[in-house]
């Protein structure tokens, strides 16, 4: 690191008892940013873009499937990340986190094929095919049901944190799988209309729309993936002081504002 | 600091490895992964004829017709090298048009495939009806001054 008191600054937020405040300092501007991002992109999505030449309406259904699906392989990326972070430097705050995204991963994961099933149905003729787009998504979200029912049904939670990181590692194959189906083989599901490699080929306000829409499920993820693993930190470290100085100043709050009402 | 490292080779090994077991069995899986076969891999042989499959491609210009019981559809599907010609009995979905992709699922007989179900392929590209317009316009002056 360049700067290595800049660095260290910032090192101090692995430190649960640096990042649980900032957590919650946090967290209700990222929820702000989400609620008004979502208000812009569906306004965009459903008021402002066009309709589809081939499709007509139903295309709309892009404004929320795409960045859910985005959203859904993301999460298990940084899930991946913070458990290998995890394993190799020993950190107690990594697997807290990756265990704090997995429901949101799950959720996204679940919209997407959801709003697909029902995009595909007046589309393509059928809510389901087997294809290797569809088939990779589906497996994806059972490997977010498969590290969430582990890392919940064993005790010990070193034991428990090692168990997922091990699911989130492995599955993060699954990952390129994915995003790259639709280039390898012959799926029933199109290619990807946005990607890094060429210019995206749908319509700016469309495109606008749903960039904005990606931009609020980031949002809306850090803010509820920071609320999600304040108390988790609290659990976790419930034998240590600060966290009994936390809970005795947060009793003291809830007293005095008892008191008032 | 070590150990630390000693646990990333661990991890990082451990990953690379599963990568390339991956790649490996995915490659060579990689005709049953294909949804559907082209035209020209059936006309040369490549795909399951024996049993259930899919060929996915454009339905050919000008080759819709509609029997006269009304549900029997015929039509040909082709990736501008090999056209198969289809026969299908049911509802069609909406996105189902000449010049644009489909995926038929049955089984081929005597040479004509027929379907026991049709599915619409869409393209990765979303316009605005009038952009579409301005599109096909372009497309049929540029074939006007090619002739």
């Amino acid at each position: 690191m360049t700067n290595p008191e800049r660095g260290r600054s910032l090192l101090r937020f692995a430190a649960p008892q640096n990042f649980y405040p900032l957590a919650g300092r946090l967290a209700p501007w990222f929820a702000a940013s989400a609620v008004v991002l979502t208000a812009v992109g569906l306004w965009l999505g459903f008021f402002v873009a066009p309709t589809d030449a081939t499709q007509g309406q139903v295309y709309r259904v892009i404004f929320i499937h795409v960045p859910a699906a985005w959203m859904s392989m993301f999460i298990y990326l940084v899930m991946a990340f913070w458990s290998a972070v995890g394993l190799v430097m020993n950190t107690r705050l990594s697997f807290v986190m990756s265990q704090a995204l997995a429901p949101t991963g799950a959720m996204f994961c679940f919209v997407a094929l959801w709003t697909g099933a029902l995009w595909g149905k007046p589309t393509w003729g059928a809510y389901w095919v087997w294809d290797a787009r569809l088939t990779s998504q589906l497996l994806l979200l059972f490997l977010y049901f498969g590290f969430i029912a582990l890392t919940r049904a064993i005790e010990d939670p070193r034991r428990a944190d090692r168990a997922g990181a091990i699911i989130a590692l492995v599955g993060a194959v699954n990952v390129p799988i994915i995003y790259f189906s639709v280039q390898w083989w012959n799926t029933l599901h199109q290619g990807a209309s946005v990607s890094l490699t060429k210019a995206p080929s749908m319509a700016t306000t469309m495109l606008t729309g749903m960039l904005v829409m990606a931009l609020a499920s980031w949002a809306y993820t850090l803010a509820v993936v920071l609320w999600r693993v304040r108390p988790m930190i609290l659990e976790r470290e419930r034998h240590t002081e600060w966290v009994g100085a936390e809970l005795e100043r947060a009793a003291k709050l809830s007293q005095t504002a008892g008191g008032r009402a | 600091m070590k150990a630390r490292s000693k646990r990333l080779m661990l991890v990082g090994g451990g990953v690379a490895l599963l990568f390339a077991a991956v790649a490996l069995v995915l490659s060579a899986f990689q005709q049953n992964l294909v949804f559907f076969h082209t035209p020209t891999e059936v006309s040369e042989g490549k795909a399951p004829t024996g049993k259930t499959f899919r060929i996915g491609g454009m339905v050919e210009d000008g080759s819709i017709q509609r029997e006269a019981d009304g549900v029997t559809v015929r039509f040909a599907i082709t990736d501008t090298a090999r056209v198969i010609p289809v026969t299908y009995k049911g509802t069609l979905p909406d996105l189902f048009k000449e010049g644009k992709g489909a995926v038929v699922q049955g089984r081929l007989e005597g040479g004509v495939f027929r379907a026991t179900e049709v599915l619409a392929k869409h393209d990765e590209n979303y316009m605005p009806p009038e952009a579409a317009h301005a599109v096909e316009q372009a497309q049929k002056a540029a074939q006007t001054l090619s002739q």
